[in-house]
């Protein structure tokens, strides 16, 4: 039986958590392969949409990386980010996504650490929720 | 003697309400029968798909088909008329965006079946038949059209030349689409008969939207009473015009109700849902998680609201299914 590795998709905002996973690549820290990284210029840029397209697509979980409030280089796109989180979680759930599925967390450009820690975090809560139960109804 | 072109009108999964905004362009539609011969209407007029079937390919100018596709005699009808006809215009929300009918993708088929069939109070079935496509009754076959999995909008399933949006239509738009359609002066493929720009831009309360708007408590309709002058949102009242293509004519807004988004997304919006969703999320007033996630939490039915006539359409198309 082949092992099943959950696909991540992870938008990450250019100001922090993108560079916050460079300064993880840099100190020759390691997390999971199982993110990709979809580089944005703030977390208040990531439109539902993309998140509904990617679990269309086949991603079986969402990660969304912003900077810490208060940081925001934009002031509060990450609140933003925050509010449309909120309800897109509740709308998730009624589409029959689980919780665990989405995370949006803060990760500043210093904390390459944290950034392993929640990747791994993330992975492993989804390996034990496993793929999407059932499929996404397509065209046919 | 010229002969007119002719025209066809099909329903499939819908209320009726779409037939009924046919009937309600009034003395308008003696200018469509001066335009064009009806040869097909089954609602209305006696012919039969027999009729249809022997007419040649591309023999009908335009067919209007309302409602969605739900049972395999709907998409065989529709691949019917689509290859008689010209054009297509997909007539209200159901055969645009899966309408109403749509949502039931939110349910499997078989909880459908249980719920209609078995567990509905006033419905009594000892035996707990359900419908099956074909029966045997008395050593005789009985056929009855089978039930999709999931409810398609008409694109889904044929190609669509036009669309006629509205929950129902309005009738001065489905004049205009036939008279254009059928005198030779069709639009660019996949128009849209209305406004590209969403409801905000034309609303006869958008003046008294605040600069910032922000909002503290979502209201219910029904418990609620409301400024009938002013914009719905600074209200509390989830008003979804500024996602909604424009056009209607502000039908639900002269009646003092909030819009719910029945012509569809505006041109350059894929998703309406989404687009409902981070637009009302993002007018949240609170700055605090806490605070956030309990008036978010107070939308009882986010999915339902936002994706009341677009479901099928969506970029999801309904919950995911076993």
């Amino acid at each position: 039986m082949n092992k099943f590795e959950p696909k991540i998709i992870g938008f990450l905002c250019n100001w922090c958590s993108y560079e916050g996973a460079d300064t993880c690549g840099r100190s020759r820290k390691e997390y999971p392969s199982n993110i990709r990284v979809v580089r944005v210029m703030c977390s208040g840029r990531v439109d539902p949409q993309f998140v509904l397209e990617a679990f269309h697509k086949g991603a079986d979980g969402v990660l969304i990386l912003g900077c810490h409030p208060g940081d925001c280089h934009y002031k509060e796109g990450n609140i933003n980010a925050m509010k449309r989180f909120a309800l897109m979680k509740n709308m998730l759930r009624q589409f029959g996504i689980e919780d665990e599925r989405v995370r949006l967390e803060w990760v500043s450009a210093s904390e390459g650490e944290r950034f392993a820690q929640i990747v791994s975090e993330m992975v492993e809560k989804v390996r034990i929720l496993g793929p999407i139960p059932g499929k996404i109804r397509n065209d046919n | 003697m010229t002969t007119k072109p002719k025209i066809a009108l099909y329903w499939c999964s819908g209320c009726g309400g779409c037939e009924e905004s046919v009937i309600d362009m009034a003395e308008d539609i003696l200018k469509i029968a001066d335009a064009a011969d009806i040869v097909f209407w089954p609602v209305a007029l006696d012919f039969k798909y027999e009729d249809v079937e022997k007419m040649a390919d591309g023999e009908i100018a335009a067919t209007l088909i309302n409602g969605a596709i739900r049972l395999d005699n709907q998409e065989h009808e529709a691949k019917l008329l689509r290859r008689k006809s010209r054009f297509i215009i997909a007539h209200g929300s159901c055969a645009h965006l899966g309408g109403v009918v749509g949502l039931a993708n939110f349910s499997a088929k078989k909880e459908i079946f249980k719920r209609v069939y078995r567990e509905v109070p006033s419905v009594l079935n000892t035996q707990g038949i359900l419908p099956e496509s074909l029966t045997l009754e008395s050593g005789k076959e009985m056929e009855l059209p089978a039930f999709h999995d999931t409810v398609k909008a008409l694109n889904q399933v044929i190609e669509v030349d036009y669309y006629i949006p509205g929950c129902p239509p309005v009738p001065d738009q489905i004049r205009d689409a036939v008279l254009a359609v059928v005198k030779g002066d069709p639009p660019p493929d996949g128009h849209v008969f209305a406004d590209t720009k969403a409801l905000c831009n034309t609303c006869s309360r958008n003046a008294s939207k605040p600069d910032k708007l922000q909002i503290k408590e979502f209201r219910r309709l029904y418990d609620s009473e409301w400024d009938p002058e002013k914009c719905f949102l600074p209200q509390g009242i989830i008003c979804l015009g500024l996602a909604t293509r424009g056009g209607c004519g502000e039908r639900c807004i002269k009646a003092n109700m909030p819009c719910r988004g029945c012509f569809g997304p505006p041109g350059n919006v894929v998703d309406q849902g989404a687009k409902f969703l981070s637009a009302i999320a993002s007018l949240m007033e609170p700055y605090e998680s806490s605070e956030i996630e309990r008036l978010a939490a107070s939308i009882p039915d986010p999915a339902g609201l936002f994706y009341r006539h677009s479901l099928a359409s969506s970029i999801m198309r309904g919950r995911i299914s076993e």
